[in-house]
């Protein structure tokens, strides 16, 4: 059975009277319990896919369309009424801003609560035990202090971890997590990382991992989605992808990553800049920036073509070579 | 390497003006204003009548085909007068409020800039006048320099700017600390060059809203004076002085009342409005569209 | 030989205000005797986590915050001694790149403007030709065009915007470029662009760079040099080469083992250190680390260590290193 199977998503806008779709033929899947990396650049429409899959076309903000199978249902189709029990319980979300996602006036143990109460009918105190349970396995000190504490009395890492108990305390089949380390120190980030992942694979979640940062991908992820402009370019097994990269940009976007011990004047730059939405190019939209274009890249847009088991890529240069 | 797509680029004047047209109230206020400027401008000519030639013979007459607004208890044309009014009440307006601005906008920048003592020094005396009523200020200060138009000019003047100067303060504390200070800073820039290169223009935009409003509020308040006899003297018409007078004869000719009021109202309706509308226009920083 | 810059000693902390009437409670030491040199060419990079000083130490350097204590002497002169005339007119030659391209420029002026304020500031009389010809050459040392000046800044994107104000840093053809995180808020891809054209520069323009950056892989890409900062204090200061294989303070080795590497191949997920870097309020008397440090013994939470030569051409304050210094005397 198909755990989550997203086809030909699309996002589509109405400014000026003109129609825009910041996201286009968006379509991926994973297995239960699969880490999945998205990666892009600002504009890459990331974030949006992760609002069109969870339903939340108020973030979203304009029509969605496509299919996002998750187990037996289409969530496309549900009432939003369904959607928020769905939300709540088998999906969750963990949004890219923590520290301002905490509501300031509620104590963090009652945003913790909260979800449980809503979704699972048990008693306040069992609740409040569980709720602890998962406060101490991400390692926060003094559960019970923290408990009673307002967002602003805690540190930037407390919190983001306050915000990843609240997103795995329904015990989501799925979570949905959106650039959730940015914020933070390197040395934050690298335990909470650590613990994230630990807990999602323990509990068999899947997790969807949105970020720009290639270097968490390649250490936290078993799967890779590289987009561009509102297209998925490439898809495909972590160590594939980053060993053997197909796609021109995902060359590329490797080869702009400083790392320790590199050789000056090595680091490689991608000409030009992310076209704004609504401002993209004809046919590929990578096409003015690449440094392999030929004929048909200016004006037909290249489809998802399947190279191997798990891996395909949206380029030109491997359309019809069924190797 | 080399990014050459420029975005497409329009200069700030013409975002400007694309904003306005969609903004129908802000239109009509800005209609409204010109009328009140043009008519200031070219009073002497539209006048039908010598705004101050007395006629007893035609005294209190209502308004008929050759004096549109009726005549007043000399017999004077009020038409006339309201015009010539118009010019009063935008001079008196515009240089009082002027007055007040500048003012203001020194006054709280130096507070806002330099902080500290110097802060709370021009706080305190800001405090202090915008905590008195304007027209007793304006009052005290026509007792103490006298009536006439210039010292109504200089009364209003000087009990309106302390709002400016706290709206500027506050707008330059939050701007002080802005990265693009820092930068000019780090060039050399000495506290004057960015003080009123940088720091004023940039926080000067809910000043001019508030100064276009308060043209309108200062037109009213010459009225008041006016009516209290303290403003124009006869027989330079100004509305508040024409409306005072125009109460003795309220039942037996309301057309000498009604028609400066509804002048004044226009005009401050209409600064109101443009007012409004310059909330948004002045934003010229968010796109127009996004 | 006098070095390019010196700075020695330099220190400053912040008074915090709070409760009834304002009182002080308390005070941050942001920038600790921190004392290091540049010499001419160099690109010196400063590392740490938020809360650290990097940029305040820079602010203190450009004496855009006055510092408490200490002394930065530029090519032999010393820049605190100088009234606050002499040093206006010093700022020609020691310049800054900001971190945030979206406020570095007034937003009400277009980037032309921007770029003719640093002459009219330093009174450099141009006629309008001579000041267009100028601006314009800046706009292409930077890889812009004379058609970016006439956009305001809102109209440009990220990495335009930080080239323009890499333009306005170099106008006054400075010898010294402090650079704060001017890559933060981009893109990868752009901001291997901007890497790419501070390179550049630095080669044509024969520029000294201070870099300062929260990202130790571009910093030990970026630099020659690289200094490690943990809450107000030099903890290390240390060849780029070398901050790979052997840094001799561990606050240095958790962070170089904090980056998720972009290599799928080893998965090492753990975290090197534990903890968030605490409150700059008050601090204890002992190592700055010593909270933290896994090898914390009973003499770092007592004794502060001092810089002291690694033998390395670096230095270290670390009372128990993990490679022995060399001795003082061999």
């Amino acid at each position: 059975m198909t755990f989550l199977k997203v086809s030909d998503l699309e996002v589509e806008f109405c400014v000026d009277k003109k129609k825009i779709t910041p996201i286009e033929q968006v379509s991926f899947e994973m297995k239960k319990g699969e880490v999945l990396g998205m990666v892009g650049e600002t504009g890459s429409g990331k974030s949006l896919t992760a609002h069109a899959i969870m339903g939340l076309s108020s973030l979203v903000g304009g029509k969605i369309r496509g299919r996002v199978q998750f187990g037996d249902k289409d969530l496309l189709s549900l009432s939003e009424r369904e959607m928020q029990s769905i939300r709540g319980s088998q999906i969750a979300f963990i949004p890219q801003n923590p520290m301002t996602s905490l509501d300031p006036v509620y104590r963090v143990g009652d945003q913790i609560v909260e979800g449980l109460y809503k979704h699972r009918k048990i008693s306040k105190r069992a609740a409040k035990l569980k709720a602890l349970e998962i406060m101490e396995k991400l390692q926060i000190p003094k559960a019970n202090h923290v408990f009673q504490q307002y967002p602003h009395q805690l540190s930037g890492g407390l919190k983001q971890r306050i915000v990843i108990a609240i997103g795995l305390c329904t015990s989501p089949q799925l979570l949905i997590a959106d650039e959730p380390t940015t914020a933070l120190d390197v040395t934050v980030q690298a335990q909470i990382m650590r613990l994230f992942l630990k807990m999602t694979k323990d509990k068999g979640i899947g997790l969807l991992l949105i970020t720009h940062d290639l270097g968490v991908i390649a250490q936290v992820s078993d799967k890779i989605a590289v987009m561009y402009a509102g297209n998925i370019v490439e898809f495909g097994p972590i160590k594939t992808v980053f060993n053997t990269p197909h796609h021109p940009y995902t060359k590329a976007l490797l080869n702009c990553i400083p790392t320790i011990g590199m050789k000056k004047g090595t680091l490689d730059a991608i000409y030009g800049n992310v076209p704004t939405v609504g401002n993209y190019p004809p046919g590929c939209r990578y096409q003015p920036r690449c440094p392999d274009r030929f004929a048909p890249c200016g004006t037909i847009v290249p489809k998802m073509t399947k190279l191997a088991e798990d891996t395909r890529v949206a380029c030109h240069k491997y359309n019809g070579s069924k190797d | 390497m080399i990014e050459n797509n420029v975005r497409e680029h329009k200069p700030p004047w013409v975002v400007v003006l694309k904003k306005l047209s969609k903004n129908k109230l802000g239109l009509m206020g800005t209609a409204l204003i010109l009328c009140l400027i043009f008519i200031a401008i070219t009073a002497p000519f539209l006048e039908p009548y010598s705004y101050k030639e007395q006629h007893i013979e035609i005294m209190n007459e209502p308004p008929s085909l050759s004096h549109f607004m009726g005549t007043d208890d000399f017999g004077r044309d009020v038409l006339s007068r309201v015009i010539r009014g118009a010019r009063i009440s935008f001079v008196v307006g515009v240089l009082s409020v002027g007055i007040s601005v500048f003012i203001g906008v020194i006054v709280g920048a130096i507070a806002g800039f330099y902080g500290g003592v110097v802060d709370l020094a021009l706080t305190t005396i800001a405090d202090l006048t915008w905590a008195m009523p304007a027209i007793l200020i304006a009052l005290l200060l026509v007792a103490i320099i006298g009536t006439g138009l210039e010292s109504v000019v200089v009364a209003i003047g000087l009990s309106y700017w302390a709002q400016y100067a706290r709206l500027i303060r506050g707008q330059i504390l939050s701007l002080k600390s802005a990265v693009f200070i820092e930068a000019t800073k780090s060039l050399g820039a000495s506290d004057m060059v960015i003080l009123f290169k940088h720091l004023i223009p940039n926080s000067i935009g809910p000043v001019i809203v508030a100064a276009t409003i308060g043209i309108g509020n200062a037109i009213v308040l010459e009225a008041t004076l006016g009516f209290l006899g303290m403003g124009a003297q006869p027989p330079t018409p100004s509305w508040g002085a024409m409306m005072s007078n125009g109460t003795a004869y309220l039942f037996i000719s309301p057309w000498v009342i009604l028609f400066p009021g509804l002048a004044m109202m226009l005009t401050v309706l209409g600064f109101n409005l443009f007012g409004d509308a310059l909330i948004d226009l002045l934003d010229v920083k968010n796109k127009e569209s996004n | 030989m006098e070095k390019f810059l010196e700075i020695n000693d330099l220190s400053v902390s912040f008074g915090v205000r709070g409760g009834l009437f304002l009182r002080k409670i308390g005070t941050i030491k942001a920038v600790n005797n921190a004392c290091f040199s540049i010499d001419k060419g160099e690109i010196v990079g400063v590392v740490g986590e938020s809360g650290c000083g990097k940029s305040t130490l820079a602010r203190l350097i450009l004496r855009l915050v006055e510092p408490d204590d200490g002394s930065v002497s530029f090519n032999g002169t010393d820049l605190l001694k100088m009234s606050k005339k002499e040093m206006r007119w010093q700022r020609r030659h020691m310049q800054m790149v900001f971190q945030d391209p979206y406020s570095a420029m007034d937003p009400l002026y277009t980037i032309y403007r921007s770029l003719c304020e640093p002459f009219q500031i330093q009174r450099i009389k141009l006629t309008k030709g001579e000041q267009r010809k100028k601006v314009d050459a800046l706009l292409e040392l930077v890889g812009l065009n004379s058609d970016h000046g006439f956009a305001y800044p809102h109209e440009l994107s990220g990495g335009q915007k930080q080239r323009a104000d890499i333009a306005r840093a170099l106008a006054l053809n400075p010898q010294f470029v402090i650079l704060d995180e001017p890559t933060a808020a981009l893109d990868v891809s752009v901001q291997a662009q901007i890497i790419k054209l501070l390179e550049e520069l630095r080669e044509r323009l024969n520029l000294t760079f201070l870099f300062i950056s929260h990202d130790l892989s571009l910093v030990s890409y970026f630099c020659d040099r690289v200094i490690v900062m943990y809450l107000g204090r030099i903890v290390e200061n240390i060849s780029a080469d070398l901050i790979g294989k052997t840094p001799y303070h561990p606050y240095t080795k958790a962070l170089i083992e904090s980056i998720f590497k972009t290599d799928p191949g080893e998965k090492k997920l753990v975290a090197p250190l534990e903890g968030e870097v605490p409150s700059p309020f008050n601090l204890p008397s002992g190592c700055v680390f010593a909270a933290r440090c896994n090898d914390a013994q009973k003499l770092c939470r007592e004794k502060l260590p001092v810089l002291e030569n690694t033998g390395n051409g670096g230095q270290v304050a670390c009372h128990f290193p993990l490679i022995p210094l060399a001795d003082p005397i061999g």
